[in-house]
């Protein structure tokens, strides 16, 4: 495994950052099965570093329709923007699902941002506090905002060419779920820039070493 | 403690098989069990394709499946080793704590282990591996 100076994670610490994403998405779901009485079926996390123009690319080439976003920022020891991304008419089931399945349309059009944030903030905050937890570090998480639109919209790119950082690389991990007996998919991102990406890094392997019993937990 | 050189009819020590696609987690396991079962044989295994291939290709008595790998998932490697091993003692390992996976865990008679792993939690399901074991060996 070499241990070159690029901004990429080595072997190790990507299949241990993908383990600690693991770990929090599962846990996260759980609680959305909680809320919502049918089980949540997941993906396996990938993690790239690549562009933020490439990451809105990769979720929009998998989603025609227009999509609807709740994230949430986090900042601490790293620091990132989290995402919970759905086809607009899945975010509509999702709210039936949490909210109630006798609501009118118009009850779900009034209920639907508010039960979308309290959705996302308590998949968002439960991914996120079990992978600080787990780093042994503390993340504040900010409150959820909803935004509307294709993919380089949701990744904040929205103002095309002079967008700034479309360029920038960062850490992009994703999980796609699904609800089972229910037409609801969607996305779980993350976004970290690179200098978090730094310190996350050294997280990853003290995470490792205590892993590994190296360190006393 | 244990006399160093076994006696001819020593049983053949046990072997576990650790499957996660994750190689730290299959460390975390292995380190585990080795301060728990220094005795027991660990082989590992990186997806359910390479753990069916591994308890064709030799001995396997207890089985530490994690559950959310690509391709088949640990209850589906689970349900496939249990069909071909009834006795099998088998722990499916997971931090997605939904009610569905730990009763399909129940159903085929696997044990559900919280992720990430403690040696509480593995010491507890390989004690009560090891009986079942020692049960199925008494003729």
């Amino acid at each position: 495994m070499s241990d070159e100076a690029t901004i990429g994670l080595t072997e190790l610490q990507q299949d241990a950052f993908t383990e600690l994403v693991n770990i929090g998405v599962s846990r996260a779901a759980a609680s959305l099965r909680q809320m919502i009485g049918t089980q949540v079926l997941l993906s396996v996390p990938s993690v790239e570093i690549v562009s933020r123009q490439a990451a809105a690319r990769l979720i929009g080439e998998r989603e025609a329709a227009p999509l609807v976003v709740v994230h949430q920022d986090f900042e601490g020891a790293f620091a990132g923007r989290a995402l919970l991304i759905f086809p607009q008419e899945n975010g509509r089931e999702l709210v039936r699902a949490v909210a109630g399945e006798d609501l009118s349309p118009e009850e779900v059009a009034a209920l639907e941002d508010e039960a979308l944030a309290e959705t996302g903030n308590i998949i968002l905050n439960g991914c996120l506090a079990t992978m600080a937890n787990m780093l042994q570090r503390t993340l504040t998480m900010s409150l959820p905002g909803i935004v509307r639109g294709d993919g380089p919209r949701i990744f904040g790119m929205d103002a095309g060419e002079a967008a700034p950082g479309a360029d920038a690389l960062v850490l992009f991990l994703y999980i796609d779920f699904s609800v089972s007996e229910r037409d609801i998919r969607g996305y779980l991102a993350m976004l970290m820039d690179l200098p978090s990406l730094e310190n996350l890094r050294m997280l990853v392997d003290e995470f490792i070493a205590r892993a590994l019993g190296d360190l006393d937990a | 403690m244990l006399v160093m050189s076994q006696p001819p009819t020593a049983p053949t020590p046990v072997t576990v098989l650790v499957v996660d696609d994750s190689k730290l987690a299959r460390a975390v396991a292995v380190r585990l069990l080795r301060q728990i079962r220094p005795d027991w044989v660990v082989r590992e295994a990186a997806n359910a394709d390479e753990a069916v291939k591994a308890v064709a290709g030799g001995p396997v008595d207890v089985a530490l499946l994690d559950f959310n790998m690509p391709g088949k998932d640990g209850l589906a490697l689970a349900e496939e080793l249990r069909a071909e091993r009834p006795g099998m003692p088998i722990a499916v390992i997971s931090a997605n704590i939904q009610d569905e996976v730990i009763a399909r865990a129940r159903e085929l008679e696997a044990t559900f282990l919280a992720k990430p792993l403690t040696g509480d939690a593995l010491a507890g399901f390989l004690s009560g591996a090891t009986l079942r074991l020692r049960r199925s060996n008494t003729p």
